[in-house]
């Protein structure tokens, strides 16, 4: 299902199509992620995917074109290059444990150490919530200080809009005088 | 390498290789396709499906989600899926978000500069403004630059 999403993003070209296809995807994979037993990932996928992503898309494609012209390029390259980086990727995971393995690398390390601890340390059921916020607490304070950085960016890109465009209306009107 | 093409090797290790696919495909639209929307668009599908990498190396068979049951009295019997892939893949897709909205900013801002959200016209205006100011550095310099 995912698979052919993805394939109908690359062939559409009506640019709408492609911003729903792209929310379905999120969903798509939000239930994915419910049966990796990642409920807390599956609904934040599933409201910032499916529902700001495509938001903030559509709102792009508001102020911009509707539809994708073809390119003339040939995609025999792009396809080359992408044949061999996934040749690699796919070379890189034979030697990975199996899906659902109780034994793989990173079932051993500090994860059941968060899942024993965390009953008496924190206190809270929610065992992501406990890491999220104490102890890994400093990658979410550098979340918080991206995605203000990345809001301060986006204010000072579109700010100004209406006001450059009144500009550039007056500007035609003086030169039609 | 020491493995064998079993089956239960080859359904243990498919969800990498469908994952591998996924990323693949949204590369693809990334390198390959000319507007700028539908390279953001790839680029959301590429990271969503490193995303699933990284879940799925935290499920365990058997096991459920990392949450206790309320009154705290954990049975040792059962499993949990490990919570810390899902920790980091939270982080990544907040921070996602925050990269694609950057981007659509960017897209708005070129669109009101170059009227097109297509690569290839965007290379013919910047190509004809740079010959233009060769032109007038060439005249500058008495026709020797």
């Amino acid at each position: 299902m995912l698979v052919l999403t993805a394939v109908a993003v690359v062939r559409m070209r009506s640019l709408f199509a492609i911003a729903m296809l792209s929310g379905v995807f999120s969903l798509l994979s939000a239930l994915l992620f419910i049966t990796l037993d990642a409920v807390d990932v599956a609904f934040t996928e599933a409201a910032v995917g499916a529902g700001i992503s495509a938001v903030l898309v559509l709102g792009t494609l508001a102020l911009t074109s509707r539809f994708e012209k073809p390119t003339k390029r040939s995609p025999a390259l792009p396809l080359f290059v992408v044949m061999v980086t996934g040749a690699a990727l796919i070379y890189g995971t034979l030697d990975m444990p199996n899906l659902g393995s109780a034994d793989a690398p990173a079932q051993l390390h500090v994860g059941p150490d968060y899942l024993e601890r965390s009953v008496e340390e924190i206190d809270i059921p929610n065992v992501v919530t406990s890491i999220l916020a104490s102890y890994r607490g400093f990658d979410t304070l550098g979340e918080t200080a991206v995605v203000f950085t990345a809001g301060i960016g986006v204010l000072m890109l579109i700010s100004g809009l209406s006001r450059r465009r009144r500009r550039d209306d007056e500007d035609d009107e003086s030169e039609e005088v | 390498m020491g493995f064998e093409l079993t089956q239960e090797y080859i359904l243990g290790h498919m969800n990498y290789w469908l994952f591998s696919v996924l990323m693949m495909t949204g590369l693809y639209i990334v390198v390959a396709k000319g507007n700028l929307v539908k390279k953001i668009v790839g680029l959301n599908i590429f990271q969503t499906s490193v995303f699933m990498l990284y879940i799925s190396m935290g499920k365990i068979t058997g096991g459920t989600a990392p949450i206790f049951p309320l009154d705290m009295e954990i049975d040792p019997d059962v499993i949990y899926s490990n919570p810390l892939p899902h920790v980091l893949i939270l982080t990544a897709i907040v921070v996602g978000v925050a990269t694609t909205s950057l981007g659509l900013a960017l897209i708005v801002r070129i669109q009101e500069e170059f009227n097109t959200i297509e690569e290839d016209d965007i290379l013919k205006i910047e190509r004809a403004i740079v010959q233009a100011e060769n032109a007038i550095h060439g005249d500058a310099m008495g026709g020797r630059a």
